[in-house]
């Protein structure tokens, strides 16, 4: 028998023959979107917008095929509001204007990173649409186009990991909310270029899944022309292991999360493995459970139930359904990731495809208000066996329900098989929900809107020239170029804004120490982060005022850290205006001297008996007075001739 | 040069060479040692670059070069493709809806097709559209419709809108009589939009006394994908033809960018007014004839219709002359352009004039002499908005004198429509005249209020 209690620590994702492929898609930096004029920028606070209402409508294939998701939510009414602010959307977002021709900008910016990747760019990129119906999209699919083809990464461990596919798409617009059967959506994102980078399943570690993504990223970020910021980098995956399925797992937004996800999956996996052999050792198969499985409404049972979720369905004239799972005892409660159980899978699909709240399982119960005798009855009605079968509930409208059952009853034939192909959503704590089925492969269309666009030399010209170099040729370069240390390079390297590092060590680093500005990035910045200082509010240009006040000793190293605290105090300071209250604070050596002084006349004695070593007392009197108005170093100097002056007259 | 699928010169030969055709599955080969393997395409693209077209495994199409000594290879072809496609378990056909329209008698609605994908399927290897015409078609895509009426459809030509002309309006003018005459109780033309407020025009002049509506309808975005208004604006057409008590032709289309709520326009004050969006027909000088919510299958009429259902019997007074010009005046244009049209035998011109109802005086001359020839010279405005008005200067008294005849506020589009229609059947241009001036099919409104004109949404 399967352990319900799930142990992590028993699952060894390589043992397991773990095979995982990323999809990494990163906002690029350009001047416009990739199909319209409109800045790629998002919209922060109030900001004028209109407003409109749209559905979308499953379109079906040659064959007949729609996507069922789409239909689902179609056949809800779900309706979808689009919120089009005034400064960074137009008619193409709004889909009432065809699109423009493919913004060369993010083709050419798409090249150099695939040329990176050892990639070898199609000769015509073709825009295609890719049917995406949850409204992201006010057209319905999301335009995409492949720029090159193969190639791979080297990653610090070694190890080589091939790529498949590098394409440029638009970004979908953002979520803005969520009301009964009204999606509202913002459409400031939509249209921003993205890349699309798709790893073969080379990978066969949670960590190695880690490694990759942040490979990649970094030379996303050494091209110097992609986004930066929460939102801006995303990771689909792909993970199966042997015996299992490849599984698509959507939307791990931060990179920590990634191991966590892959290990999860893995499991679960595995996990369902163990259900499979559990059930082939109790002998029950796919025509067994379709044989003995029965549904009947029970509502008669339910009539002065104490569970109030299923008191209110019955007030309202809704149905109580029940299903024998033949075969099942116990499975139901079997955990398959961190707090979730094979149960909450089969409640995944019965909200899905019945578009109920969710399921009762007997491995859960009694419990909800639903009574020891209550069970029993059920138990009764459906001739269910309470040592060997499962129980099912749902409560609902009699059509939900009934559906909601028939999705149960097939998931869990399917367990008699293993893991069933799914996409699935990436949750907070690293587990994942079912989504939605695998999308058929006739999703994709030509986008007949937009004409092909040829790589000419020209073309690969341009990007030969933003090519971005590999993160560790650039480790090297950093340790070279700047005398930075491989310590403080490799921390470098992990920073977003190691363009601006590069641009401001370029600039100043004859007058303010490589390894100083490095410091403000990997230390400062930091260690302010982690005390809560709001960061987001420094911009790259506020940084290099500072840097460029240095350089020009207009003020002190020690008033940086205050200089960054005050502006990231709110998003509309005034940098310059900062710098200069510091700067204006700053004192001159004969207030320097005069206060040194006075230290010293304090002290007299304690210098006369430690000598030099009497320094640190005196620095302690008058450094408070001074701090972030003169550097300390030339206030130590002073104090030196001082106390040499008392030790020497 | 060889043209092959759309592909030229080397890419042509290539193909011709290797017996290939669009969705055959095939494998490039390149010198450099390049391979690709996909589905071939046909190349949509206008233009000659050696440059294959192939949809590999994932969908997505790519381009391929040709160079000297590149291979093109038939692994399988497109027979054996869709064959393995269809082996490898065809979908069951799922329904939109899973309901059926309940029994009983419900009005008869005749979609007649001129052109435009109302519905469409995507074609499986190639991602092309085809449209979709019958009425089971239709049914399956907007089933909705099958709730409203019991539906019928045919397929009369298969156009695109610019190339709509005077004997297909004939053509349509007569298909809607018969149907009419069979009995049915509303009639639905699916039509593309560029030109679907001229046909709408010529159908409310030729069909007199129409006792059933017509709706003209379109799709500004195509039917293929899942945002296009055309499923929305089918419905709502088929709401007006089978519910309205408004026997007259009009153009009925989305009435904002939202999927709220659709406008049906009478068809002799319709006009398109934006190139892309869903709102682009607009009434101009009169409200819209109905509000349509195919969500509720609420109409609500917005204005008097021009007759109410089975008020008058219809009388087919089909023909419109092909010899008239519709011509906007700009400045400095030469009194030859009008001296041309005489001289080739024309027998109308309706002009856009500037304003009021002005064209530059140099051209009064050549204008008198048209009419002295007995050709109809109609003036309208450019401005669109507001009425003609030839009595407040000089210029217009002096066109009067000359004989041109006031649009009134009629549309210059609806005015060559009406033009042609009367010189088809009346020569005497006193007579022209006369009818011309008669408000016919609802073509001039008598009373423009200040309302019926675009104002910007301004704050304060
Ligand atoms: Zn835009």
């Amino acid at each position: 028998m399967v352990d319900p209690k799930l142990d992590t620590s028993r699952y060894d994702p390589r043992s397991l023959g773990l095979k995982v492929g990323l999809e990494i898609h990163q906002q690029l930096d350009t001047r416009h979107k990739l199909f319209c004029n409109c800045p790629t920028k998002l919209v922060h606070g109030e900001a004028e917008e209109d407003i409109f209402y749209r559905r979308l409508r499953p379109t079906r294939s040659e064959l007949g095929e729609v996507d069922v998701a789409a239909l689902f939510e179609w056949r809800k009414g779900r309706i979808y509001e689009y919120h089009a602010p005034l400064n960074c959307s137009c008619l193409v977002e709004a889909d009432e204007e065809p699109p423009h021709e493919l913004n060369r900008e993010a083709l050419v910016i798409a090249l150099a990173i695939a040329k990176a990747l050892n990639s070898k760019p199609v000769d015509e990129i073709y825009v295609m649409r890719k049917i995406v119906i949850d409204g992201s999209n006010t057209t319905g699919f999301q335009r995409t186009a492949i720029v090159a083809l193969g190639g791979y990464i080297d990653l610090p461990s070694g190890k080589r990991i091939g790529i498949q596919t590098i394409a440029v798409e638009e970004d979908a617009a953002r979520k803005a909310g969520e009301k009964g059967t009204v999606t509202s959506y913002m459409l400031d994102r939509m249209g921003i270029p993205l890349i699309e980078i798709s790893t073969a399943p080379d990978i066969t570690s949670p960590e190695e899944a880690y490694e990759t993504a942040h490979t990649i990223g970094q030379l996303l970020r050494l091209s110097g022309r992609v986004k930066r910021g929460i939102g801006t980098i995303r990771q689909d995956l792909n993970v199966s292991i042997k015996g299992g399925t490849k599984i698509e797992i959507k939307g791990v937004q931060l990179l920590d999360l990634l191991p966590k996800v892959v290990f999860y999956e893995a499991i679960r996996q595995a996990r369902l493995l163990e259900i499979r052999e559990e059930l082939r050792r109790r002998g029950v198969t796919e025509e067994y459970i379709a044989e003995n499985a029965v549904v009947k409404d029970v509502t008669s049972i339910f009539k002065k139930t104490k569970c109030k979720i299923i008191r209110k369905v019955i007030k309202k004239g809704g149905r109580v359904l029940a299903l024998r799972l033949p075969g099942f005892h116990g499975l139901l409660g079997v955990e398959v990731e961190p707090g979730r159980r094979f149960g909450t899978e089969l409640a995944d699909y019965a909200r899905f495809w019945g578009g109920v709240g969710g399921i009762f399982h007997s491995d859960e119960l009694p419990a909800y208000g639903i009574s020891e005798e209550e069970l029993a009855e059920v138990y009764k009605e459906l001739s269910a066996d309470k040592d060997k079968d499962a129980v099912v509930l749902v409560a609902d409208e009699e059509k939900k329900a009934r559906k909601a059952l028939e999705a149960v009853l097939d998931r869990a034939k399917y367990a008699t098989k293993g893991v069933p192909p799914e996409t699935r959503a990436a949750l907070s704590d690293g587990t994942t929900r079912y989504m939605r089925p695998l999308p058929g492969s006739a999703r994709m269309y030509p986008e007949t809107d937009v004409p092909p666009f040829e790589v000419t030399e020209d073309v690969l010209a341009e990007a030969e020239k933003i090519k971005p170099v590999h993160p560790m040729v650039k480790l090297e370069e950093l340790t070279r170029r700047y005398g930075l240390s491989k310590q403080l390079a490799k921390q470098l390297l992990h920073e977003l804004r190691l363009d601006l590092f590069e641009r401001l060590a370029a600039k100043y680093s004859d007058k303010v120490p490589a390894t100083y500005i490095a410091s403000i990035f990997t230390n400062l910045l930091r260690s302010l982060r982690r005390e809560g200082v709001n960061i987001d509010n420094i911009t790259d240009e506020d940084i290099e005022a500072i840097v460029k006040a240095l350089a020009e000793h207009r003020i002190p190293k020690e008033a940086v850290e205050e200089i960054i605290r005050k502006a990231a105090e709110t998003p509309s300071h005034d940098i310059n205006k900062i710098i200069e209250e510091v700067a204006s604070r700053r004192v001159s050596i004969e207030e320097v001297e005069k206060l040194v002084d006075e230290a010293v006349e304090k002290l007299k004695d304690e210098i006369r008996a430690k000598g030099m070593r009497a320094l640190s007392k005196v620095m302690g009197l008058v450094m408070p007075k001074l701090r972030g108005r003169v550097e300390g170093r030339v206030v130590a100097e002073i104090a030196k001739k001082k106390i040499q002056e008392v030790l020497g007259g | 040069m060889t043209s092959l699928y759309g592909y030229e010169g080397p890419a042509a030969e290539l193909v011709k060479e290797a017996g290939a055709k669009p969705g055959d599955l095939v494998e490039v080969s390149r010198p450099d040692g390049t391979r690709y393997r996909g589905v071939l395409m046909p190349r949509y693209a206008l233009s000659g670059k050696p440059i294959l077209v192939i949809k590999l495994d994932n969908g997505y199409n790519i381009g391929v070069r040709v160079t000297p000594g590149t291979r093109l290879r038939v692994i399988a072809t497109r027979e054996e493709v869709l064959k393995a496609a269809r082996r490898s378990g065809a979908p069951a056909v799922i329904p939109l809806i899973e309901e059926q329209p309940p029994p009983g008698p419900k009005p008869r609605i005749m979609i007649i097709g001129t052109g435009g994908t109302i519905a469409s399927k995507i074609e499986y290897e190639t991602g092309a559209v085809k449209p979709a015409f019958s009425a089971e078609e239709i049914l399956e895509a907007v089933p909705e419709i099958g709730f409203i009426a019991d539906i019928e459809a045919e397929v009369l030509f298969n156009i695109l809108s610019e190339n709509m002309r005077p004997e297909l309006w004939e053509k349509i003018a007569e298909r809607v009589a018969r149907h009419i005459a069979e009995g049915f109780n509303g009639i639905v033309i699916t039509h593309g939009t560029d030109t679907m407020a001229y046909t709408a025009a010529a159908l409310s002049f030729a069909l007199r006394g129409l006792p059933v509506p017509v709706a003209l309808v379109g799709a500004q975005r195509s039917s293929d994908r899942p945002s296009s208004d055309a499923a929305f604006n089918l419905h709502a057409a088929v709401l007006f033809a089978a519910k309205a008590d408004a026997a007259e032709v009009a153009v009925v289309m989305h009435g904002e960018p939202s999927d709220s709520y659709a406008l049906a326009h009478r068809g002799t004050k319709v006009r398109k007014m934006h190139t892309s969006r869903r709102d682009a027909f607009q009434s101009i000088n009169s409200t819209p004839l109905a509000r349509i919510v195919p969500k509720e299958n609420k109409i609500e009429m917005l204005m008097k219709p021009l007759r109410r259902r089975g008020e008058e019997e219809l009388r087919l007074e089909n023909g419109f002359e092909r010899k008239v010009a519709l011509i906007k005046y700009y400045p400095g244009m030469y009194g030859e352009i009008i001296d041309v049209l005489v001289d080739k035998g024309y027998r109308g011109i309706v002009l856009e004039g500037t304003g009021l109802g002005h064209v530059g005086e140099w051209l009064i001359e050549p204008i008198k002499r048209a009419v002295e020839e007995g050709v109809a010279v109609v003036m309208t405005s450019q401005c669109l908005f507001g009425r003609v008005n030839m009595n407040v200067y000089t210029t217009g008294r002096k066109l009067i004198a000359a004989g041109v005849i006031p649009g009134g506020d009629m549309l210059p589009e609806t005015a060559f429509v009406k033009l042609s229609w009367i010189l088809h059947r009346v020569h005497d241009l006193k007579e022209v005249r006369r009818i011309f001036l008669e408000n016919l099919a609802g073509e001039y409104n008598p009373r423009l209020t200040l309302r019926l004109y675009p104002r910007w949404p301004l704050n304060g």
